[in-house]
C-alpha cells in the first residue's frame, strides 16, 4: 500500500515530514498497536539497540511512554533525567551531549524547555534523536498519537472539523497537531485569549476565533490545551476563574459540537479550569484512548528511524 | 612621507565626488584629488586602476571587548579585522569588563588601540555607571578622555528620567546619545522576532514594538531637551518611520542599520536549525522590516550602515539557541555584503553606500574623516567592486567566527586601507 | 534490482493442481481438521493459505480458520535493512493456543523467514503443532529447517530468483524464475 520509505535520521518536528512521512508513522503506528493485544507484548526488532531518554524536563507520562515503546521493542532503555539539576546552562548541555555520544547510543529521546534542542542535538550525535517536546516549538509523537486517536473514532482525519482551544502561543502540543492536521485536509479552529494566539498564526492555515464557542461549533474534534500556570504572572489571563469561565469546556457548551464529537486533551488536566470533570470522564472524552496510542507511535518512530540509520553500527 | 594614489575611480559623497583623479597624501593629510597629478619627488605610487577610491569607511558600532573579554576580540584583533574589511576607524562600545565609564577605561583601550596602529579607534563611553542604569557617569571626563559619543549598548537606557537627563547633560560636550532601543518588559525572555515565524515555531519573540516604543519615548525626549540622539541598529520600518517624522521636526535625531538587518528576516532562524549564529539583538525582523530598511537607505532617512560586531566564542555560540549570547561578527563581511546584495543589484548606487559607510557615520558622530577634502585625514579605502570573495570565517582575522554569512560567495572588497596616508592593510 | 524472467517453471492450473494435492495431504495427516489453523507468512503466504483453505472447504466440506503473520519485527537481517520494511499486522481470528498451526509460504529457501515466524508465532501462544507448507522448495536452507507438506521441489543457483504470483495480491498466478545478472 504504502510505498513512503523513511530516510531522515531524527524525528524533530512534524513541520518537517511530508505528508507520505507521515502516513507511513501513522500507518506503521497502527500496525504496533497490535503489538500491546499479544500475550507477549514484546518482539525482537530492536534488541542490542539503546534507547537514551534524556528528560531536561519534568514528564512522567511522555518519559513512560517511550521506555514502554522501547522495552516492546527489546530494545535497552537508560534513562537520563536532568530536571532540577543545574542543566539551564547551556555548556553542561552541550558536554551532556558529548558525554552521550561517547557512550554509542541508538536513540536519543530529548524533552528540553528550549526550543531547537532536538535540533541540536541531532547536528551532535550519529544517534537518531527523538523530539519529546522542545519548549513551545513541537511535540511531533503527542501530535502523531492525537491522530491516531482520532482516526480511531473518526476514521479519517480529512474534512474534519477540529477545534483547538487554550494557549496556543506557548503550546507545542497545538503547534504539532495544527501542522499534522492542516497537513492531512483537516480544517483547523483556533481559539483562546487574545494575549495566547498570536496574531500570525492564521499562517499555518487555521482560523482563529475569540469565543470557545464559535471554536467548536459543529466541530467533529475538541481539543483542549493545558494552561500554564506560570502564565498569570506574564500579565497573558487574570485568573483562573475568568479563564474557565472563557475558555473552560463543560457539558453545556460541548453541545455546541457535533453531536459524536470526541474531546482530546494532552493531559495532564487542570480540571476545573481548561475543562470539566464531566467532560473530562465523560462518553465523548477519548483522552485515556490518547495515552494507550502513544506506546505505538513512539514505537513506530523508533522503528523508523532505525531503518534510516541503516542498522548497527 | 607623500603617497599618490594613481588612476582610480574617485567618490567621495561628501564632494559629491565620482569620477577618475589622483589622490595625494602628504603628511597624513589629502592634499589633492585631482584628474592627474605627477608623481612627487620620494613619493609612492598606489595603482588604482579599475578600483573605487573611498574616503575611509567608518564603523560607528562595534565591540572590541577590551578590556576584560579578550577570550572574544582584543582591540588589536579588532582593528584587524577592521581594516580588513576596508574600515580606517571604528566607534567601540561601552559593555567592556570593566565598563568604559571612566577615562581609566577610556584611555586603556586608547593605549591598545595605538599599540596596534592600524585603524582608529573611537571610544564610546557608557551613559550610566557600569551599565547598571542608575546614576549617570562622568560624560565630562569621558569626552575629555576621547569618548565621542555615550551608549549603554547591549541594554537600554530603559529609566525615562535617566535618558531625560543623559540627553539634556550631554549637551554641554556636544556628544550623541547612541541608544539600543529596547524596551525589557516586551521583550521578556523573546530571543527571536516576534511574527510569523515565531509564531510558526514557537520560538520566544521580540516585538518590532520592544524597538519602536522606546523609540518613540526617545524622540518626544529628544524633543524636548534639545539633546542629540543615535538609535544604534534600527531593525523595523515603523521605528524608521518614527525617526523620519522627528526629522520633519528638525529633532537631531540619526539612525545606524546593520547589514544583517538589511539581508536576512527572520524565517532565517528556522531555516538554520535555531542555529545561535542568526541570533542577535535586535533580532532579525520579518521581510517587510527588511525591505522598508532598505528603502530608508535609498530615500536618505538612514545615516549610516553600522556592523554592530559582536564577537563572541564558538563555545558561547554552539549552545542552544535561547541559551547563547546575542550578536554576530562584521567588520569582515559589511562591505562586501553590501556591495554584492545592495548596489550590484542596484537597489542603492556606490556613492550612496560609501556616504552610508563613510561621510554619514563621520557625521553622526562628529568625527573627522569621512571626506577626502584637501586637509582631511588621509584615510582612504580602495575597493575593487569585481574582487570575488567567499566568506570564510575560519580566515577572519577577528578571535571569534560568529557569523550567519560563512560560506557566502559575494563579489567586491576592499583591497587596500590607508589610515593617516599609511597603508595599513593590502589583500593579497 | 534487475531481474530477467528465465522461464515460467508452474502455471495457474499446475499451481491448482498441485494447492489441491498439498490440501488433501493435510487433510490426511490431520484428520478432522477440527484443530487445525491456517497461518499466512506476510505477503504471498496470504494467498497460499487462502487456496489450501478453499481446497479443505471443497474436499472436506470444512473450512479451518485462517491466521496472517507478519514476520517483519522478527527478522534477523533487520538491523541490516535500512530503510525499514513496511509493518503490517498479525491476525488470528481465535488463540493459537493448543492449536495445530499450519505456516504457509510460498517458498522456502534459507529457512531464515521460517525462523521468524516460529518465533512470532509463539509469542501469540503455544500450539500444540506448528507444521510447515510452501508451494516451492528451492533448497540452499541455511537452518536446519524442513516443510512438512512441500507443492514441488525446484532445483535453483544461488543467483537465482523465485517469484510466485497470485491473482489475489499479483497480476495472475504463476511461479517464475528469474536471474540476478552477474554483478548486480
Amino acid at each position: 500500500m504504502t510505498e513512503a520509505i523513511w530516510t531522515k535520521k531524527d524525528l524533530l518536528g512534524i513541520s518537517e515530514l511530508s505528508t507520505a512521512e507521515i502516513e507511513l508513522l501513522l500507518a506503521t503506528a497502527e500496525s504496533f498497536a497490535e503489538v500491546a493485544e499479544r500475550p507477549v507484548k514484546k518482539v525482537p526488532t530492536l534488541r542490542g539497540k539503546t534507547v537514551v531518554n534524556l528528560f531536561f524536563e519534568p514528564s512522567t507520562r511522555t518519559r513512560v511512554s517511550f521506555e514502554i515503546a522501547a522495552q516492546r521493542l527489546s530494545a535497552d532503555i537508560v534513562n537520563f533525567s536532568t530536571e532540577g539539576s543545574s542543566q539551564s546552562k547551556g555548556e553542561t548541555l552541550f558536554d551532556t551531549a558529548k558525554n552521550i555520544a561517547s557512550m554509542f547510543p541508538d536513540f536519543v529521546v530529548v524533552r528540553h524547555r528550549h526550543v531547537g534542542v532536538p535540533a541540536m542535538l541531532a547536528r551532535e550525535l550519529a544517534a537518531g534523536v527523538v523530539n519529546a517536546g522542545d519548549g513551545s516549538h513541537e511535540h511531533p509523537t503527542q501530535a502523531l498519537l492525537d491522530a491516531l486517536t482520532i482516526r480511531r473514532h473518526k476514521g479519517r482525519i480529512e474534512g474534519l472539523t477540529v477545534a483547538m482551544v487554550g494557549d496556543i502561543a506557548h503550546s507545542r502540543v497545538a503547534r504539532s497537531n495544527i501542522h499534522l492536521l492542516t497537513r492531512l485536509g483537516a480544517h483547523v479552529r483556533v481559539a483562546g485569549p487574545r494575549t495566547m494566539v498570536p496574531a500570525e498564526i492564521g499562517a499555518l492555515g487555521v482560523e482563529v476565533v475569540w469565543t470557545l464557542e464559535e471554536a467548536i461549533r459543529d466541530a467533529d474534534v475538541v481539543m483542549m490545551l493545558r494552561l500554564q500556570l506560570e502564565r498569570q504572572s506574564r500579565f497573558l489571563f487574570p485568573s483562573l476563574g475568568e479563564y474557565a469561565q472563557l475558555f473552560g469546556l463543560n457539558e453545556r457548551r460541548l453541545e455546541r459540537a457535533k453531536p459524536d464529537a470526541i474531546v482530546l486533551h494532552p493531559g495532564p488536566m487542570n480540571r476545573g479550569v481548561e475543562i470539566s470533570s464531566a467532560v473530562a470522564d465523560g462518553p465523548r472524552s477519548v483522552i485515556l484512548d490518547q495515552v494507550g496510542q502513544g506506546v505505538a507511535v513512539r514505537m513506530a518512530a523508533l522503528y523508523l528511524l532505525a531503518g534510516a540509520r541503516g542498522g548497527g553500527r | 612621507m607623500k603617497l599618490l594614489v594613481r588612476g582610480g575611480r574617485v567618490v567621495d559623497p561628501s564632494q559629491g565626488l565620482d569620477q577618475p583623479a589622483d589622490v595625494l597624501i602628504e603628511h597624513g593629510a589629502v592634499v589633492r584629488v585631482e584628474p592627474s597629478i605627477a608623481v612627487p619627488a620620494h613619493g609612492e605610487v598606489l595603482e588604482a586602476r579599475g578600483l573605487v577610491v573611498a574616503p575611509g569607511l567608518i564603523d560607528i558600532h562595534v565591540h572590541l571587548r577590551e578590556p576584560g573579554q579578550e577570550s572574544k576580540e582584543t582591540v588589536a584583533s579588532g582593528v584587524a579585522a577592521a581594516v580588513a574589511g576596508g574600515f580606517t576607524a571604528v566607534a567601540c562600545m561601552a559593555n567592556t569588563s570593566p565598563v568604559n565609564d571612566s577615562r581609566l577605561v577610556t584611555e586603556t583601550i586608547l593605549r591598545s588601540a595605538e599599540r596596534a596602529g592600524l585603524a582608529r579607534v573611537y571610544p564610546i563611553g557608557a551613559v550610566s555607571k557600569k551599565l547598571e542604569g542608575d546614576e549617570m557617569a562622568s560624560f565630562g571626563q569621558l569626552a575629555a578622555a576621547g569618548c565621542v559619543a555615550f551608549s549603554d549598548d547591549g541594554r537600554p537606557v530603559f529609566n525615562t528620567e535617566l535618558m531625560r537627563r543623559a540627553l539634556e547633560y550631554s549637551r554641554h560636550f556636544d556628544r550623541p546619545i547612541v541608544q539600543h532601543a529596547q524596551d525589557l518588559d516586551l521583550t521578556g525572555d523573546g530571543v527571536m522576532h516576534e511574527g510569523t515565524s515565531s509564531a510558526c515555531c514557537g520560538m520566544p519573540g521580540i516585538p518590532g514594538l520592544a524597538e519602536e516604543v522606546m523609540i518613540a519615548r526617545d524622540l518626544l525626549l529628544a524633543e524636548e531637551t534639545g539633546g542629540r540622539y543615535h538609535v544604534a541598529h534600527l531593525s523595523t520600518a515603523r521605528s524608521l518611520r518614527l525617526v523620519r517624522e522627528a526629522r520633519a521636526r528638525s529633532l537631531q535625531v540619526t539612525c545606524e542599520v546593520t547589514p544583517h538587518h538589511l539581508l536576512l528576516a527572520d524565517r532565517a532562524v528556522i531555516d538554520a536549525g535555531f542555529h545561535a549564529h542568526w541570533k542577535m539583538n535586535p533580532p532579525l525582523r520579518d521581510q517587510r522590516d527588511v525591505e522598508g530598511l532598505v528603502a530608508g537607505l535609498a530615500d536618505g532617512s538612514i545615516d549610516a550602515i553600522a556592523s554592530d560586531h559582536a564577537p563572541h566564542t564558538a563555545d558561547e555560540k554552539v549552545l542552544e539557541f535561547q541559551t547563547a549570547p546575542f550578536g554576530i561578527v562584521g567588520l569582515e563581511t559589511t562591505l562586501a555584503l553590501c556591495l554584492d546584495r545592495l548596489v550590484r543589484p542596484g537597489r542603492i548606487s556606490l556613492s550612496r553606500l560609501i556616504e552610508l559607510l563613510s561621510t554619514g557615520p563621520a557625521r553622526v558622530l562628529g568625527l573627522p574623516g569621512g571626506t577626502l577634502r584637501p586637509g582631511a585625514l588621509a584615510d582612504v579605502t580602495l575597493i575593487d567592486p569585481e574582487r570575488e570573495l567567499e566568506v570564510v570565517a575560519a580566515r577572519f582575522r577577528s578571535k571569534s567566527r560568529n557569523t550567519p554569512f560563512d560560506g557566502w560567495k559575494l563579489r567586491g572588497a576592499a583591497v587596500a586601507t590607508i589610515v593617516g596616508g599609511r597603508i595599513v592593510y593590502r589583500a593579497d | 534490482m534487475n531481474l530477467h524472467p528465465k522461464a515460467t517453471i508452474l502455471d495457474a492450473d499446475q499451481i491448482g493442481r498441485i494447492v489441491r494435492r498439498m490440501a488433501g495431504e493435510i487433510a490426511e495427516a490431520h484428520r478432522g481438521l477440527e484443530n487445525v489453523m491456517l497461518v499466512g507468512i506476510r505477503t504471498r503466504g496470504v494467498p497460499l493459505a487462502e487456496a489450501i483453505a478453499d481446497e479443505l472447504d471443497r474436499l472436506e466440506g470444512f473450512r479451518p480458520p485462517l491466521g496472517t503473520l507478519d514476520i517483519t519485527l522478527y527478522r534477523d537481517d533487520l538491523s541490516l535493512v535500512a530503510p525499514k520494511p513496511v509493518v503490517k499486522e498479525s491476525h488470528f481470528p481465535e488463540p493459537i493456543q493448543d492449536r495445530v498451526v499450519v505456516l504457509c509460504d510460498d517458498v522456502l529457501f534459507t529457512g531464515r523467514t521460517v525462523r521468524a515466524a516460529l518465533d512470532a508465532l509463539l509469542d501469540f501462544g503455544r500450539p500444540r503443532a506448528v507444521r510447515l507448507a510452501v508451494l516451492v522448495d528451492r533448497g540452499w536452507r541455511e537452518l536446519p529447517i524442513q516443510a512438512d507438506f512441500v507443492g514441488r521441489k525446484v532445483p535453483t543457483s544461488a543467483s537465482e530468483v523465485i517469484k510466485v504470483a497470485f491473482a489475489a495480491t499479483d497480476d495472475g498466478t504463476q511461479v517464475q524464475i528469474l536471474d540476478r545478472p552477474a554483478g548486480a
